[in-house]
């Protein structure tokens, strides 16, 4: 029989052409949709937790209430205590030293004068100790526009906006001026090794990084850091995980009477990325919905249009003493074929649309310019696991549902009315 | 018109009488707290959030339009020099043996993670040129009759819209100075004290910086020494002089 369905479905184009189209149609903007979304916002998550946030991050509790303006006076001490603490209490997790300051980079003329500056946003990361794995979680070597990552102290890499505009090339000299974790002025002379562009017009606005040796040393932050990121080695942010860790470290380490005791955020309690997480997985589900509803009602609507067309059709087939429900179960197994048939078409076209937009995104740089939250310039589709079956469900669940709905006219049809028809 | 209302009257009409005018008060006060060059040693205590510092330093000055500052200690800001001429500042630091020149949004930073800002250093205009100022009224502030005047910015860089003053009614030093700005928000409060007679003037001797959008006790300024009207050599408001 299905055979014979098949047939059928291919010889009469009117009887699917349509709904294959429809069918593919949507089951394409599902899964196309679906990838776009777990692209954007897994690329705005993961940038977040890479350059800010970490899966979970240790500040002091002062440091904590003002943490958007980096308030180094108030920085975690004695970190290297903390650290080994740290990885012996949660072994699983890598973590991580780092500065955040603010002050004008400064570019001098032969006299050792100012020859040109710009404000710097400046961040302290440990580049030089092996196996610290801070340059690749930040994507520096592939954010190198010229010159290389620092291999000794006294380095720096510095924005290349920053640099073309200025006039700085790879081995110059700048000068970072700052303020110490006192307050003090704090100057530091370093050569540029290198150029970088992250694509995110936040990080890319007066980037200075630097190693975090260096930065402690101008700073006056010996032993010091304005927060200590932890990361889950298995890269992916796991919430449950992290809430885990905070609660037990915030009961062991933390102490509500002294503003100066380190306590954990996890990722999702920082700059609203929990309310982030929890739309990135409603908006693919209300996605799913909305597709399944339209498409179910464009093929009710093309299913009833059909009947109409396949009046004569089901009329004879009731004449030839075929059975209304077998008719009704026959019309849903085409449905179910011609379901399918643009369900893998869909999610080809949908898989193929979301490989293309991973590989080569759409920049919205210049509409993300003056946005407060970490935002990559390029966004980009994610091609995953689940968008092979994702669209499959709501092909074939609105193709068979719009014709189940459109088939129940079958039974209505009068044999008395039928032999009229046939007469005409 | 009985004895009562005699009184009353005669004590409302004299009222006005006695109370200088508010742009004399404002003269009086430039005389004593402006000169023609001054040399200044100083402390300046910084209360911070977790401790507190000292930093002394030395200022020559020249009317509202040169300064050079050099600090004397701790060992960390020994030597760092800093440089006014007009509405240019440049600072040098010893340890990079470079000259930075300080400007746009760094100018509202703060200097040595005090209570005062770049800026306020920097403005040493007599209140007199800035200010269109009139009295409210009269008040005891710490035991001494003051004139209270309102100063609202007559130009269009003034660091402040408009000020509160506490002017000692005798001395013609001010006691308590509020700034604020263009909303109205209280953005510092300086507390003058220890008001000395220095060469034939009146000077307050130590002021308490509060930087109102800030945490902290604020910023002690001690003046140890101060001279007034000295022979200052010109070289030393140069760019040369920073690295010598």
């Amino acid at each position: 029989m299905i055979r014979f369905l098949i047939k059928g479905i291919l010889r009469d184009k009117t009887r699917s052409v349509l709904p294959v189209l429809v069918v593919s149609l949507g089951v394409m903007l599902t899964v196309f949709l679906s990838g776009w979304v777990t692209g954007v916002f897994g690329d705005v998550i993961d940038m977040n937790a890479r350059f800010n946030t970490g899966h979970v991050k240790i500040m002091t509790r002062a440091y904590a209430n003002d943490r958007e303006q980096k308030p180094n006076d108030l920085a975690l001490l004695g970190t290297s205590e903390l650290i080994s603490q740290l990885k012996e209490d949660y072994p699983e997790m890598q973590w991580v030293k780092r500065i955040y300051f603010g002050g004008l980079l400064d570019v001098p003329d032969e006299k050792g004068e100012t020859r040109a500056q710009g404000p710097a946003s400046g961040q302290a990361v440990d580049l030089l100790s092996p196996g610290s794995g801070e340059a690749e979680r930040m994507n520096i070597t592939q954010s190198l526009v010229s010159g290389k990552i620092p291999q000794r102290r006294g380095q720096a890499l510095i924005s290349h906006e920053f640099a073309e505009r200025f006039d700085v090339k790879p081995g110059d000299p700048v000068t970072v001026f700052a303020s110490t974790m006192y307050g003090s002025m704090a100057f530091k002379n370093f050569t540029v090794s290198g150029t970088l562009r992250f694509g995110n017009a936040m990080l890319d606005r007066g980037a200075v990084i630097v190693d975090i040796r260096d930065a402690r040393q101008a700073l006056n932050m010996e032993d010091a850091a304005g927060e200590v990121l932890g990361f889950f080695e298995q890269g992916k942010y796991p919430p449950e995980k992290a809430l885990e860790v905070k609660t037990s470290f915030n009961k062991k380490y933390s102490n509500e009477e002294d503003e100066f005791s380190p306590m954990m955020l996890t990722l999702g309690d920082q700059e609203g990325l929990d309310e982030m997480l929890a739309y990135s997985e409603s908006v693919v589900g209300i996605v799913i919905f909305v597709f399944v509803f339209a498409m179910s009602l464009v093929l009710w609507n093309t299913g009833l249009l059909g009947g109409l067309r396949r009046y004569g059709e089901f009329g004879v087939r009731l004449a030839l003493g075929e059975e209304k429900p077998h008719i009704y179960k026959t019309l849903i197994y085409e449905a179910f074929i011609i379901g399918l048939i643009g369900s893998v078409l869909g999610t080809a076209i949908g898989v193929g649309l979301s490989f293309y937009l991973q590989e080569h995104g759409i920049d919205f740089g210049s509409m993300t310019d003056n946005m407060g939250m970490m935002l990559p310039s390029k966004f980009r589709a994610v091609v995953t696991p689940q968008l092979f079956y994702i669209g499959f469900i709501p092909g074939l669940f609105a193709m068979v549902l719009g014709n189940a709905l459109s088939g129940i006219g079958i039974y209505r049809r009068q044999t008395a009315r039928l032999f009229k028809e046939l007469e005409v | 018109m009985n004895v009562l209302s005699v009184l009353l009257y005669s004590m409302f009409m004299a009222w006005p009488a006695q109370q200088p005018d508010a742009n004399e008060i404002l003269e009086r006060v430039d005389q004593n707290m402006s000169s023609r060059n001054r040399i200044v040693e100083s402390t300046m205590i910084i209360h911070g959030r977790r401790a507190s510092r000292t930093i002394t330093s030395r200022t020559y000055s020249v009317g509202e339009t040169k300064s050079f500052t050099e600090y004397l200690s701790p060992a960390r800001e020994q030597g760092t020099k800093m440089l006014k001429l007009e509405d240019q500042l440049w600072i040098y630091s010893p340890d990079t043996d470079r000259t930075i020149q300080i400007s746009g949004h760094m100018l509202r930073q703060s200097v040595m993670g005090s209570d005062l800002s770049y800026e306020d250093m920097m403005d040493d205009r007599k209140l007199q040129e800035i200010y269109d100022a009139k009295v409210t009224g009269e008040e005891n502030f710490k035991g001494r009759r003051c004139y209270r005047l309102q100063l609202e910015a007559k130009v269009e860089d003034a660091s402040y819209q408009s000020q509160q003053l506490w002017v000692d009614a005798e001395r013609f030093i001010p006691l308590k100075q509020q700034m604020y700005a263009k909303g109205g928000k209280l953005l510092k409060q300086v507390i003058l004290s220890k008001v000395e007679k220095v060469q034939d003037r009146w000077f307050p001797m130590k002021m308490v910086y509060k930087d109102m959008l800030k945490e902290g006790d604020g910023t002690e300024f001690n003046v140890t020494s101060i001279r007034f009207n000295q022979d200052i050599p010109e070289y030393i408001f140069t760019k040369a002089a920073l690295r010598k």
